[in-house]
């Protein structure tokens, strides 16, 4: 992908380019979300649109997070892609009707007679002290609810690419961004592109542990990944990418090379997609695992505010590498501290 | 006694007359074949208030689009879906609206201006609003009236809603049905304001009471607010007042409203009161008006036919249009 027009980019500004990208291409794509248009969104992920596209479709609307998401619904219903923006992505308990009863199962009552082509993005923005209402990682819950297409991009090329997909889909999508990584530089090509949605990338091949991991877990994971390759192990980091629809082939044929499996999510343990990932390579792969699959998760807790103990809640690298040495069944004596 | 000045206007008022007699009587045939069994779930009969979803539709262009509820056959026969898929939809059928995949509740038809039946109360409440966005993003003149009850009134959503709407002037006409109860929790017991229509004062835009047993006012006072959404001067809010003389649902047995209240209404109904202001000033024949309600017994009775030759949908089919067609729906790979 690189090439000698790749720039720089942070997530940020690659989500912006989308949006200006499409809607240059398409003009029934709005957007529409709170401090969106004069402002830019909190994140300057909308940053310029109101002047290149003005009010009509870029549109700061009141704190009515439901209704945002209800209008976008129905705006698809007539043939718009809406593109909605929740500002912190734990306001989807707001929406969740408009998102789950609406959204994802309009088509489905209609018989399959109408398509509801509408985004919703939210900025799930856990690490950083915003505290409990603030930081949840909610994928889980749409991906568990029929009809919807859940998507969490790891670096500016993959955000860029698949929230132009998302838009040009005719499936309902709720794409999640961390962030954290709003601000971290990646490279992106200048010209046109997209990325599949559905389709898992191996962010680094290995031969001896698949890391299945989204989002800002592919980070961890990398970086664990860099330690454990000083040491003559090679751990793959898959990306899915999309939860729903999951690329089983890649990660299961990843779990059939290296015959170990260790899923890394920033959400919490119980019912956390990481769960679901395990059981997915159980239900195709269960022979090819050598050892039992491992979850690093976040814990069971509403996020704690203090650093010492959001950093205790969330998983941190040295999770990952506890996480890897328990699925290579590595006994590791720590040192003392001195 | 005013003749219609037209026999176009005769035949008008002749057309609300059948679309109310439709609907009760296709209410009344549902209800008689959830009792046969073959409705599953439950039906949300519509009886006493077939004068507002005729009045209100009457007032639409074939561009214009409602959204309804639970509560929708009404809305779906005032807005001109056909009977016979309409009543294959909620036996279940292959060729109803809905492939029988959404029933009573959630018929569907975008095509002929009914964006879908919504069996969260409020919930299509937003989505009229972003729909009224859509079309006039698209150049589009269509307005969008969403139907809705009094229980509904007190859900979050249409407050934000309606609030939106106002915000935008979006062309949309909010239509309350107040219908008195929500199941069993009258209106007084949800409220402290005696109209729901007053309502609108908070979000700046006009509100309308109105008896909703009159179809011809429910048709003139919405005629006034689409005019006034089309011409992009926002919304309104229409509070029509009636009464639903069936019980909540034909699955719901038990009905705590007093029999003389149910009496009382009964004596308002609504088709009586327009087939009697028909023979009266407009002079319509007893004969002819027998005629219209014979009418709709066939045609519902055509239904039931129509409906019960229909196909069952296959079982694999169950799996079928979870999501639209896209380069990620291969065979097996669909998470």
């Amino acid at each position: 992908m690189t090439d000698a027009n790749t720039r720089e980019l942070n997530m940020s500004e690659a989500l912006n380019e989308a949006l200006h990208e499409e809607m240059e291409r398409d003009p029934g794509v709005f957007v529409i979300g709170e401090d969106i248009a004069q402002m830019g969104g909190l994140f300057q992920v909308t940053t310029g649109l109101l002047d290149r596209f003005g009010p009509q479709r870029v549109i700061d609307a009141p704190i009515s997070e439901a209704a945002q998401a209800g209008a976008g619904v129905g705006a698809a219903l007539v043939g718009c892609r809406p593109v909605v923006e929740l500002q912190i992505a734990d306001f989807v308990s707001l929406v969740m009707d408009q998102v789950v009863n609406h959204a994802g199962k309009w088509r489905y009552m209609s018989g399959g007679r109408v398509t509801v082509p509408f985004v919703l993005r939210g900025a799930v923005s856990s690490g950083i002290g915003m505290a409990a209402q603030h930081s949840q990682t909610l994928e889980s819950w749409f991906v568990h609810a029929p009809g919807l297409v859940v998507i969490m991009p790891s670096t500016p090329y993959d955000a860029k690419g698949l929230l132009k997909s998302a838009i040009r889909d005719d499936n309902p999508v709720v794409f999640l961004e961390k962030r954290l990584l709003y601000s971290r530089p990646g490279p992106v090509p200048a010209g046109e592109y997209t990325i599949p949605i559905g389709v898992a990338d191996v962010k680094r091949e290995g031969t001896d542990v698949t890391v299945a991991t989204y989002a800002a877990g592919v980070h961890l994971a990398l970086q664990a990944a860099r330690q454990f390759a000083r040491e003559g192990i090679e751990l793959e980091v898959v990306d899915l990418r999309t939860l729903k629809p999951l690329d089983t082939e890649t990660l299961v044929a990843s779990v059939r090379k290296t015959g170990r499996l260790v899923v890394v999510s920033e959400a919490s343990r119980a019912g956390g997609f990481a769960s679901e990932v395990v059981a997915r390579v159980s239900d195709e792969a269960f022979a090819a695992l050598q050892s039992p699959p491992v979850r690093v998760t976040a814990e069971d807790v509403p996020m704690p505010y203090s650093a010492p103990l959001e950093r205790a809640v969330l998983p941190q690298v040295e999770d990952v590498v506890a996480g890897v040495n328990a699925a290579l069944e590595r006994v590791v004596i720590e040192e003392a501290p001195a | 006694m005013a003749a219609p000045a037209t026999w176009a206007d005769a035949q008008a008022l002749e057309e609300l007359l059948l679309r109310m007699w439709q609907i009760r009587a296709f209410e009344i045939r549902a209800m008689e074949l959830f009792e046969e069994k073959l409705i599953r779930g439950s039906v949300h009969p519509y009886v006493g208030m077939e004068a507002i979803a005729v009045g209100a539709c009457a007032a639409l262009g074939p561009d214009d689009f409602i959204t309804s509820t639970h509560r929708g056959h009404g809305h779906c026969i005032a807005k001109g879906l056909d009977l016979k898929l309409m009543m294959a939809e909620i036996i279940g059928r292959e060729d109803g609206y809905c492939r029988g995949r959404g029933g009573s509740m959630h018929i569907t038809a975008i095509d002929k201006g009914m964006l879908g039946a919504d069996a969260i109360v409020a919930g299509s409440s937003a989505i009229a609003v972003g729909a009224a966005h859509g079309l006039r993003l698209q150049g589009r003149d269509g307005v969008v009236l969403c139907f809705f009850g009094d229980g509904a009134a007190n859900q979050g959503i249409l407050h934000e809603a309606c609030n939106l709407a106002a915000v935008l002037s979006a062309r949309t006409v909010f239509v309350c049905e107040n219908n008195e109860w929500a199941i069993s929790t009258p209106a007084a017991a949800s409220t402290r304001i005696a109209n729901i229509g007053d309502r609108a004062a908070g979000y700046g835009f006009p509100g309308v009471v109105t008896d909703g047993n009159d179809v011809l006012g429910v048709r003139g006072v919405t005629a006034e607010a689409v005019a006034r959404a089309r011409a992009g001067e926002g919304p309104t809010l229409i509070e029509a007042k009636s009464y639903r003389v069936t019980p909540h649902s034909a699955a719901t047995k038990t009905d705590l409203r007093p029999p003389d209240e149910l009496d009382a209404w009964r004596a308002r109904d609504p088709i009586l009161r327009f087939s009697r202001h028909l023979a009266e000033e407009h002079a319509v024949e007893p004969a002819r008006l027998e005629q219209i309600e014979d009418q709709a017994r066939r045609d519902v009775e055509e239904a039931v036919e129509f409906a019960l030759a229909s196909p069952r949908p296959e079982p694999e089919a169950a799996l079928e249009d979870v999501f639209a067609p896209a380069d990620w729906l291969t065979p097996g790979r669909l998470a």
